[in-house]
């Protein structure tokens, strides 16, 4: 250190008050009752992000010194708090409290000895979980975005998505639910793959033709993002194997193409209160909602019976704008990924629907049945009739 | 005059129209206006006294079960819509 180095080293001293790593620890393990909002004292890491990822102290908030002028007002906008500031050794952090003291916060503490003492006293430290840096550079617009950020991210890769069906809707929800770092995509489908099907069914493609569309989905997702784990059911989702495919997943995302399907899973994500993320196209038009269980209303609230064959779609091969179940998948896979994020208001409660020739999105409320057979007060999910005859006829997506 | 929207699988009855116009003071005229020019639209949706189940019928966006079903009044700017259960995914 030079003389320059050592003068102002020796001004901050002047102007910051400096404690000991176990003043510290006495400080916040005192304040350790309060709630969050009403805590008086904010721990602040100024070290790199390296020096950060090999271990901090609990409940420490992370501003590099760099970054301190930029971000500090952000992270602790209330001035008046007490902010221990802490780095390695105590001097950058002895230098980042004078800056603070110059942005007019009222009490910055440096903590004498830094991290390091902290450490040496034995001290509690925590390491936090990393990422790779192909990972920090694969997420890194995520990163940027305070919604999701780092912590969102590993939600996001430790969440796990079960996809009904891979054609239309679950194509694009797949693909970009895989971009995104969701780390598990479950995909139950038991189709192969056909040409008509490329119209809209991005997943696949031409040398796929005659593969099962599960098998074709889980190379797509693989050669775009290593870190997503595909489990893939070649078997169609019937009343014996639903609740043992859904039981592991955390967001269900719903692109069938037929009625008994839908009520089989609306009434199995009940009893395993799952959120079910809905989406259904016709021609040039589409809708979607969430089931969120218990909280509004499932699919018998909305639909308590299907139609009669003659006045249901899927069953007719009714044909569908290709780009359309684009749009809605993708709706579907923002809003799964607002639950595994708890961001937002997801579509609880409400039905979306998109007239593509018109360019027109509207929005009905929909309401929970307190008579509901399935979710009302008196409701048996788990013994209602699924309507397997509606569409006896095997649906050719 | 209340506007009156159906969904894609109902056009058909309606002669292709995505929009009809109807008169009446509530649903049920409403309706019966509609069944009385388009009668293909009543089987659909009202085959017997009540609605059908698989059909939703809102009133600018409020579903008509939780508002006064059948008498559930409909005034001239109003929006009806007719919108059956939808399955189609592939």
């Amino acid at each position: 250190m030079g003389d320059a180095s050592r003068e102002i080293m020796r001004q901050a001293r002047k102007q910051i008050s400096e404690w000991t790593p176990s003043q510290v620890h006495e400080a916040l393990a005192n304040q350790h009752e309060a709630r969050q909002d009403e805590q008086e004292i904010v721990l602040v890491d100024v070290r790199e992000k390296l020096e950060w990822n090999e271990g901090h102290i609990p409940g420490a908030i992370h501003v590099p010194r760099g970054y301190l002028e930029l971000q500090i007002e952000e992270a602790v906008p209330d001035k008046s708090k007490t902010v221990v500031l802490y780095c390695a050794g105590g001097v950058r952090s002895l230098m980042a409290g004078a800056t603070l003291k110059q942005m007019g916060y009222a009490n910055p503490i440096s903590m004498s000895g830094g991290f390091g003492s902290w450490k040496g006293s034995g001290l509690p430290f925590v390491q936090p979980r990393t990422m790779s840096e192909a990972q920090a550079k694969r997420y890194s617009r995520h990163l940027l975005v305070p919604e999701v950020g780092e912590q969102g991210q590993f939600k996001l890769l430790d969440s796990r998505v079960l996809l009904i069906g891979a054609g239309g809707l679950g194509s694009p929800a797949a693909f970009y639910l895989a971009a995104a770092g969701v780390g598990t995509i479950g995909i139950i489908d038991a189709d192969v793959v056909e040409e008509s099907n490329l119209q809209r069914q991005i997943l696949h493609n031409t040398q796929r033709v005659g593969q099962y569309k599960a098998e074709s989905a889980r190379q797509t997702i693989e050669a775009l993002n290593p870190d997503v784990k595909v489990i893939t059911y070649i078997e169609r989702l019937d009343e014996s194997n639903v609740a043992r495919i859904i039981a592991d997943y955390d967001v269900i995302l719903d692109g069938t193409d037929n009625f008994p399907t839908r009520y089989i899973l609306n009434d199995a994500a009940l009893i395993a209160n799952k959120p079910v993320v809905h989406g259904s196209v016709f021609r040039f038009e589409g809708q979607l909602t969430v089931f969120k269980p218990y909280e509004g209303p499932c699919y018998r609230c909305l639909y308590p019976e299907p139609p009669p064959p003659a006045l249901a779609p899927s069953c007719a091969e009714a044909g569908v704008l290709g780009v359309l179940p684009g749009i809605i998948g993708l709706l579907q896979a923002t809003e799964t990924i607002k639950l595994l994020l708890g961001i937002g208001e997801p579509l609880v409660g409400r039905l979306m629907t998109y007239d593509a020739l018109a360019g027109e999105f509207s929005e009905l409320h929909l309401f929970r049945d307190p008579n509901c057979p399935a979710c009302g007060e008196h409701g048996h999910p788990e013994d209602l009739p699924t309507y397997a005859d509606v569409c006896a006829m095997p649906v050719r997506s | 005059m209340a506007t009156v929207r159906l969904a894609p699988v109902l056009r058909s009855s309606v002669g292709g129209s995505k929009q009809v116009t109807a008169q009446g003071d509530n649903l049920t005229e409403i309706l019966a206006d509609l069944y009385q020019r388009f009668p293909a639209l009543k089987e659909q949706i009202q085959p017997e006294e009540s609605l059908s189940r698989f059909i939703n019928v809102y009133v600018n966006d409020q579903d008509v079960r939780y508002l006064q079903g059948l008498e559930t009044s409909v005034g001239p700017n109003d929006t009806v819509i007719l919108l059956p259960a939808m399955a189609g995914g592939r």
